[in-house]
């Protein structure tokens, strides 16, 4: 099944619905960072999430899995897809019905890899240096601090480059939530309106908690 | 109607073609685009060149036989329309208009704007029929009851003529429109039951074989379809397909 043109979009499909279920749990514990409480709740959580085993050996590893399997299977979709057209056309309307972002899932995913990486270097190496490398003592409160800190040192460059990518974001999953659900043999309508709405909510949902660090801690030095 | 063409010419399968530029006065626009393009052969044959092939038939919208890409567009401007029932009133006097064969690794150029799509055959043949039986005691087939719905979604899935527009339009040169199409007219009737799994696999198999690129949901073969083939019979298809592959 899996060497099938349908088996192949189905490997991405599944991919990148796991990905979304991720998104959607990150992103809702980044908003427990918004609650005035001077990070209680966000540091509480991050603390779980950072020492407990399960996800630390078991989910991590899962997580990471899915992007790599969702990114070489769609470098090697697009390879494959690229193969069937050898000769181009001299004029191609390529627009004809459709959307930007769908035409263009390459270019947003390279975006959102890179991001990714760059998001990686940010907090999930230090993270794991101050844990596993330099055994650092256990500190539940330090989260929200460290959170706000990196925003205010990566400045408005380090802003502006999340916030692009979060746009990206969005065009990835404006199209790619629905298109998941096609693969799978869903068939679109009410849902792909909910699934746009999904695409409009959590990318701008990151880039509002991203600007809120950025401009609070500019403020407070 | 003055006109600057700009067509695509390709000696045979194995040469490289180009684009020639003509320029045809006279046009008038109650011509059909192919009569358009007879006109322009009969100006080239009364000069001594050699006339454009293009492919056709019925010139009646319903054969698939026309295959052309006109100005980045397969069939032309005009939604819902295949190359013969379009006229030149679609068309400015002194518009320039490009005109390509449809292009896919599947649909090889055989000369100028023909192109073989029998790998569109093989994928029919490898599982768009069903077996009836002629011993004498078939049941005639106004007699089987079948909801209203499930009718009018194989109709709509049937009237696919197999022009090809949808892997022409497509940016991965994919034929799933196509061949869920055939699938979905089967699928759908009662008659179509006793190959249902090995049909959709034997079809999605071979049209992976032909070289065509795998649907990434795009949409735009179904708004560039002339018969306006709905993208819901890929997911029909995609369902039909996985769960085959699981009872198999």
């Amino acid at each position: 099944m899996f060497n099938s043109s349908i088996g192949r979009k189905l490997i991405m499909a599944l991919s990148g619905v796991f990905l979304i279920v991720f998104l959607t749990q990150h992103l809702v514990i980044n908003l427990t960072s918004l609650i005035p409480d001077n990070g209680k709740v966000f540091n509480f959580i991050s603390h779980f999430m950072g020492n407990n085993p399960v996800v630390q050996f078991i989910l991590q590893p899962i997580l990471i899995l899915g992007v790599m399997i969702h990114f070489i299977m769609g470098m090697y979709l697009e390879v494959l897809n690229r193969r069937s057209r050898q000769t181009s056309y001299v004029v191609y309307s390529g627009k004809s019905g459709a959307s930007w972002a769908s035409r263009n899932m390459i270019i947003s995913g390279l975006v959102i890899l890179s991001f990714l990486i760059m998001h990686f270097y940010d907090f999930w190496v230090p993270e794991m240096v101050y844990k596993y490398v330099e055994f650092n003592p256990l500190d539940e409160n330090r989260y929200f601090h460290e959170l706000q800190e990196k925003f205010y040192k990566g400045g408005v460059v380090k802003l502006f480059l999340y916030c692009v990518s979060f746009v990206l974001l969005g065009l990835h999953l404006s199209h790619g939530f629905s298109s998941s659900l096609q693969s799978m043999g869903i068939t679109r309508g009410p849902i792909k309106i909910a699934t746009k709405f999904f695409a409009i909510i959590v990318p701008a949902g990151f880039i509002i908690i991203a600007s809120f660090h950025y401009f609070i801690t500019t403020i407070n030095h | 109607m003055k006109l600057n063409l700009k067509i695509w010419r390709q000696k045979n399968k194995d040469s490289k073609g180009k684009v020639h530029d003509y320029e045809l006065d006279g046009v008038e626009e109650d011509m059909s685009f192919l009569e358009m393009l007879d006109f322009l052969n009969n100006k080239l044959l009364n000069e001594g060149q050699e006339p454009v092939a293009f492919d056709h038939d019925c010139r009646e919208g319903i054969c698939g036989s026309c295959s052309l890409f006109i100005n980045g567009v397969a069939h032309g401007p005009e939604r819902g329309t295949t190359t013969c029932q379009l006229h030149m009133r679609k068309f400015k006097d002194g518009e320039t208009v490009y005109v390509e064969p449809f292009r896919a690794k599947a649909f090889p150029v055989i000369k100028d704007l023909i192109v073989d799509r029998s790998s569109f055959d093989r994928i029919q043949q490898a599982g768009a029929y069903i077996s009836v039986n002629t011993s004498g005691n078939t049941q005639d087939a106004n007699t089987i009851p079948i909801p209203k719905h499930n009718a009018d979604e194989a109709f709509n899935a049937a009237t696919c003529i197999g022009c090809g527009a949808c892997v022409a339009s497509c940016k991965n040169s994919s034929a799933m429109l196509f061949t869920s199409a055939k699938v979905s007219q089967f699928s759908l009737l009662p008659q179509g039951q006793v190959e249902r799994e090995s049909r959709v696999l034997n079809m999605v198999n071979q049209m992976d074989l032909e070289g065509f690129g795998a649907c990434t949901n795009t949409g735009a073969c179904e708004a560039q379809c002339p018969k306006g083939i709905s993208v819901k019979n890929i997911a029909r298809m995609n369902r039909e397909y996985l769960l085959a592959s699981v009872k198999k």
